[in-house]
């Protein structure tokens, strides 16, 4: 699927899950949903936003990983851990700056997105890109998605010091071309501590 | 961390251990030479070690005799399992279908498999991969043993059957 990639759009998200249900579905991980869909503000909001693997360039969970599990194609896609090597450690989980690998305690196994490899592999789209009804999630060619929307895509992000960029594509509001810095969205918790992120109901 | 950042270092596992698939599975051809290097070094040391073990490998001086059994208790048709020149070596006594005995190691030349004899057909049979001995000499009939059976030398002294040598068999 040369010249497809893919898009997410937290602005268009409806909170429906067909993703995270849609997702469980597969063949490979049948049962496990390798998408959380994120409340952003929980206190204050519906608002909601499908998260899947960003599939950074230089993978901080492979970087991490002691028993060298997790792998990047040469497609960029960073393939969930392999299943002889992963030790369930969990290192990936702690280290991934989006938060999206998970440690399932039963097969000890860290599992995560892998842009459906089987079906993008063999020329098909996602499986969460297919169902989303809004297209939050989209997977089609970077310049049909720049002639229809309004939002830009980035991939460049910024969690202090630490500067990711990513395969996949965050939309952001039209106007605001810039890597998305975290600290930008972070607000000084109630003691003044840097760091803070949303705040739980009353709090902030 | 910072790919902007090209002066800092990587660390030294991170080549031995790639995260990027396509680095993980790259040999270098220096790495590839010193495997072949060290691999054909390895053949030769143990080649040349199985060849040191025959020169200084003697063959026993004396042959030991032992009475396998005794002719008259055998039946024509039928074998006798007995061991020479040690107790580990098991061997087969074959009272042929015209009555002639013949002994042989019973180990396979092929994988060590234990031949039987199949008097229907008069001969000795490997049933791991149905490798075929001739009951008169050893000779390999068909199949994949490399060599003849290894024969024992019998003689008969009145009633009694003694092996009195082992006989290797030649190359095939």
């Amino acid at each position: 699927m040369d010249g497809y990639e893919f898009f997410i759009d937290p602005s268009r998200c409806i909170g429906c899950r067909s993703c995270v249900a849609a997702c469980a579905e597969c063949d490979t991980h049948r049962g496990v949903s390798m998408i959380h869909v994120d409340y952003l503000d929980r206190a204050n909001s519906i608002a909601t936003t499908p998260m899947v693997c960003m599939h950074c360039v230089e993978p901080t969970c492979a970087l991490v990983c002691p028993a060298d599990a997790i792998k990047q194609g040469e497609d960029g896609i960073v393939r969930s851990a392999l299943k002889p090597r992963c030790i369930a450690c969990s290192n990936c989980v702690l280290a991934c700056p989006f938060g999206v690998p998970t440690v399932h305690a039963g097969p000890e196994l860290m599992m995560k997105c892998d842009m459906c490899y089987d079906r993008t592999s063999a020329g098909l789209r996602p499986m969460c890109a297919t169902v989303c009804p809004s297209q939050a999630l989209t997977f089609r060619p970077a310049d049909a998605v720049a002639r229809e929307r309004r939002a830009v895509p980035t991939r460049d992000f910024k969690f202090g010091a630490q500067h990711v960029k990513t395969k996949v594509f965050m939309m952001a509001p039209a106007g605001r071309t810039i890597a998305v810095d975290v600290e930008d969205y972070m607000e000084k918790g109630p003691d003044g501590s840097e760091g803070w992120i949303g705040g739980e109901a009353g709090v902030v | 961390m910072d790919p902007k950042d090209g002066s800092a270092a990587k660390p030294a596992w991170s080549e031995e251990f790639s995260v990027y698939a396509a680095e993980d599975a790259y040999v270098q051809r220096r790495q590839f030479t010193k495997f072949l290097v060290l691999t054909s070094f390895g053949m030769v040391a143990g080649q040349a070690w199985i060849w040191m073990k025959a020169l200084t490998a003697a063959a026993p001086a004396a042959w030991p005799e032992i009475v396998v059994a005794r002719a008259s208790e055998v039946a024509v048709g039928s074998v006798r399992f007995f061991t020479y020149p040690t107790p580990a070596e098991p061997c087969i006594l074959i009272r042929r279908t015209n009555g002639e005995f013949t002994a042989f190691s019973q180990k396979c030349t092929h994988l060590s498999c234990a031949v039987y004899y199949a008097p229907a057909r008069d001969r000795l049979e490997c049933p791991c991969h149905e490798g075929y001995f001739s009951p008169v000499t050893g000779r390999v009939l068909q199949g994949p043993p490399p060599r003849p059976l290894p024969r024992v030398e019998l003689q008969r002294r009145g009633d009694d059957i003694v092996a009195v040598r082992l006989v290797e068999g030649a190359e095939a």
